[in-house]
């Protein structure tokens, strides 16, 4: 089976019901995106599909053949951050960081779908991602900042 | 005596480490190459450190900096790093006493074939412990390069300066990088203990907000969490749990899963694991054991409060503290009120489960795992394993969070028996249900408080009774003559240990809302209350800033709103939380709309990163306060995931306005626990001011108020 993600192609064997997270980390070591759940519960596992965010610890990985994907690692182009990897970088979101990745792909998919997103978007776009440290402020001004809000 | 308090409610920690400093002057060099060495030892005669293996005194902190030909700064200390950002900030610490950039620091953490010993990474103790020896160590530094350059120039040293990474000679503008300084040389020098360090109010670097270090490999995927990590030829483990807590292990029969290919299986005592290629196919192993388990009678959730209750030490439990007499005050006091807390257990969930990988090479051990403690799970596996600690090597890469739960080292452990039998590297990852269920909880408890004071509001009779959840921030910051405040050990059914801000989280939930309730009794403003009983300027300061910001007293409330206040005070630093809430008339949802906290922790070396911490104090300590609890039933967790154990999300983000008041008079101490203290009373006493109705549990409504 082929998977087209950050722009490459990979071949791959997969088990039926086998998630596009453990393909991701277990076989192509992409390892940005994390495993929190592995019930769709927390977010920190999301990656674009066809760009918008999907969980992959529940999307399976065959269901992603043909499409495009968009992980953590494919989002900086030519070395250039995207807006929002910089506007989390400028506000120095994070402690830990294991949301981060998540918290990134999350808000790109909103930015995209709603370039200038309003607050209660904002909230209901992220309210599936957990950051257990509680930097959900700073995140939020991130978000605000990478949209020029 | 602070670290007898820690110890107490530590449970998850049993047995005392032997201390030792293992690396001795020729490896030293060999790891670093040449250059100049600053070592801190208790002596101050470090070459017994260096050479052998003399023992550090219980919690004696080491530390050492190494002045390299490149210029680089090699910063070696014990510590972790959990997201708490102190590699950022002791790294600033240096910057600021050795005057280099921070890129030129490099920052060597928790890694015991390489740091020094050091006991963990708990109790907020980073800061004022290890901050001041690092300081002293790179102050030390910057006279020994001073030196250097005095007797090579062969002029007189007060005319010399060491700025932004040279020596610069004030008269004749000469000048030579740190690092040509030091090429070629192998000099080990003690850190000068009476080495003048920079007054506060000159700091550069400390005191200003420098971005988290290597925070650009965080947002790009490019860290590599130790469950990230890949050896080659590496296998995933799995391990075989028992069904509830208490159960053993009667019969097993595990040659369904020995006769697997590429499966290997270990069988030792109560562990029963597998290896395999892919995690596939060790969860399939794990599927194929038939085992038989004995399961004991234990309590379940409804009976948990009753059950510590009776089970708690009687008489005087630990942490004794009395004067005068609570009892004949609180019998003959204006304004009584008698009340009982229940607090229930709650998970850490650390975003990054427990993860570990282990490898074998020959009989030297290697371990990566997320743990606040790397040399205790040394000494753990020195244990286990009958290997000499020299050969055991623990690495603790920046992990995945912890809060106080990561304190032991499982699933490294764990990855360390599977990888001895395989004979190649084996990674284990805790899934979410495992982390839920077989780490240790913070512990439930029950709060008996008599409180009792004049009409006019002078507090006269306290006592105060913690079964089992702990002894820390028991004690009552409030001027009272007659006080008895204990804490009594019991016998918890759930793993129980350490948490952000430890048993405060309770103690002053519960201190906090009788104060609340004393002062409408004595119809007094909460606040003027609090400061009519409070003798320490600190916490006076951190509430009067609080509710400044907040405009206490003069807030305009929209109908079913309402606001309340607490305070605390843990491990040196000071806090005081205001909360507005909301009430839904209808269904009784509570809803917290803002937050204004003050917080004092001495003088502030990162603002930025500290605002964080209270921040993040703040949301967390929300979920503890309104919703989180671990649902227990014969010994098993009934709600082991996060779609059934809620954790605050964006949606429940009030506003949060946070004061940092930056006393450069008092030395730094830690911030990551004690900004969590103020929340829960402040939202427990607003619900109060908004409906009339007192709680005295936590969380306090995680199905919504009963109207």
């Amino acid at each position: 089976m082929e998977l087209l993600i950050n722009n490459k192609k990979y071949d791959v064997n997969v088990h039926a019901d086998e998630s596009l997270l453990s393909v991701l980390r277990d076989q192509l070591d992409l390892t940005g995106s994390k495993y929190g759940c592995g019930e769709g519960s927390c977010g920190a596992c999301t990656v674009l599909i066809e760009g918008a965010a999907a969980r992959s610890c529940i999307t399976m990985a065959a269901s992603a053949a043909g499409k495009t994907i968009t992980t953590i690692e494919g989002l900086a182009q030519d070395n250039k951050l995207h807006p929002v990897q910089k506007a989390f970088l400028s506000v120095d979101v994070f402690q830990c960081a294991y949301c981060a990745s998540g918290m990134t792909m999350s808000a790109v998919s909103l930015l995209k779908k709603s370039p200038k997103p309003s607050e209660q978007e904002i909230i209901q776009s992220m309210q599936g991602n957990i950051c257990r440290c509680g930097t959900y402020p700073r995140i939020l001004k991130a978000i605000r900042e990478a949209a020029n809000l | 005596m602070h670290d007898q308090a820690l110890a107490q409610e530590q449970y998850e920690l049993q047995a005392e480490p032997v201390y030792k400093f293992q690396m001795n002057r020729r490896k030293f060099f060999n790891v670093l190459g040449s250059g100049l060495a600053v070592a801190f030892s208790v002596t101050n005669s470090m070459g017994a450190e260096m050479m052998g293996d003399a023992k550090d005194a219980e919690d004696q902190l080491s530390a050492w900096i190494h002045v390299g030909e490149n210029g680089v700064v090699t910063v070696y200390t014990g510590k972790a790093e959990v997201g708490q950002n102190i590699r950022t900030s002791l790294a600033q610490i240096v910057a600021e006493e050795l005057d280099v950039a921070m890129d030129k620091i490099d920052m060597i953490m928790g890694d015991t074939a390489l740091t020094p010993y050091d006991r963990g990474t708990f109790g907020s103790r980073s800061i004022p412990y290890m901050g001041p020896q690092l300081r002293k160590a790179a102050a030390s530094a910057r006279e020994y390069l001073i030196d250097m350059a005095a007797t090579a120039w062969k002029t007189d040293r007060a005319s010399l300066r060491l700025e932004k990474g040279t020596v610069i000679n004030q008269k004749n503008q000469q000048a030579i990088e740190i690092g040509k300084l030091t090429a070629g040389a192998k000099l080990i020098k003690p850190i000068n203990d009476k080495v003048s360090v920079k007054p506060v109010d000159q700091w550069k670097v400390a005191g200003t907000s420098v971005s988290k270090v290597n925070g650009a490999a965080f947002i790009t995927g490019k860290h590599k969490y130790v469950s990230d990590m890949k050896l080659p030829d590496m296998l995933y483990g799995k391990i075989l749990r028992p069904p509830a807590y208490g159960a053993t292990l009667s019969t097993v029969d595990i040659s369904g899963a020995q006769n697997m290919k590429d499966v290997t299986v270990v069988h030792d005592g109560n562990f029963i694991g597998a290896a395999a290629p892919t995690l596939r196919i060790a969860s399939e192993a794990i599927k194929a054991i038939k085992a038989e388990w004995k399961t004991t009678a234990l309590p379940s959730r409804g009976e948990i409060f009753k059950h510590l209750k009776e089970k708690a030490e009687q008489g005087n439990g630990r942490d004794d503290n009395s004067s005068g007499n609570a009892t004949v005050a609180f019998n003959t006091a204006d304004l009584k009120i008698e009340q009982t807390f229940n607090v229930d257990y709650i998970a850490h969930a650390p975003l990054e489960p427990r993860a570990g990988v282990a490898q074998w090479i020959e009989d030297k051990l290697t371990v990566w795992t997320g743990t606040q403690r790397p040399f205790g799970v040394q000494e753990e596996l020195e244990q286990l394993f009958h290997v000499p600690k020299e050969n055991i090597r623990v690495i603790m890469p920046d992990t995945g969070s912890g809060y106080g739960g990561k304190h032991t080292g499982e699933a490294g452990i764990e990855a360390a028996r599977l990888a001895k039998e395989a004979k190649k590297a084996v990674k284990v990852v805790w899934s979410r249900e495992e982390e839920f269920t077989w780490a240790y909880f913070r512990p439930a408890g029950v709060i008996e408080v008599k409180a009792g004071a004049t009409k006019d509001g002078i507090l006269t009779a306290w006592e105060f009774h913690n079964y089992n959840s702990g002894g820390s921030g028991i004690e009552t910051p409030y001027a009272v003559a007659n006080k008895k405040i204990q804490f009594h050990p019991s016998d918890s059914p759930l793993r129980q240990g350490s948490y952000r801000g430890l048993a405060a989280t309770a103690n002053v939930f519960a201190r906090e809302s009788i104060m609340n309730d004393l002062a409408l009794a004595a119809k007094m403003d909460p606040l003027e209350f609090r400061l009519q009983n409070l003798k320490e300027e600190r916490m006076k300061g951190v509430l009067e800033a609080a509710a400044k910001k907040f405009g206490w007293g003069s807030v305009k409330l929209a109908p079913n709103h309402g606001v309340g206040i607490g305070c605390g005070d843990e491990k040196g630093s000071y806090v005081a939380t205001c909360a507005e809430v909301s009430v839904d008339p209808d269904d009784g949802t509570v809803s917290v709309t803002w937050v204004v906290v003050a917080f004092e922790c001495g003088a502030i070396i990162n603002p930025n990163h500290l605002e964080n911490q209270i921040l993040g104090s703040v949301i967390q300590g929300m979920g503890g306060a309104l919703f989180e609890w671990i649902d227990f039933k014969d010994g098993k967790i009934i709600n082991p995931h996060f779609s059934r154990y809620r954790v605050p999300r964006f949606s429940d983000t009030p506003t949060v306005e946070v004061v940092m008041v930056n006393r450069k008079d008092i030395p730094s101490v830690g911030a990551g626990e004690t900004p969590i203290l103020g929340i829960a009373p402040a939202i427990r006493n607003a619900i109060d001011h908004a409906t009339g109705k007192k709680l005295y549990t936590l969380p306090l409504v995680p199905n919504g108020l009963n109207l």
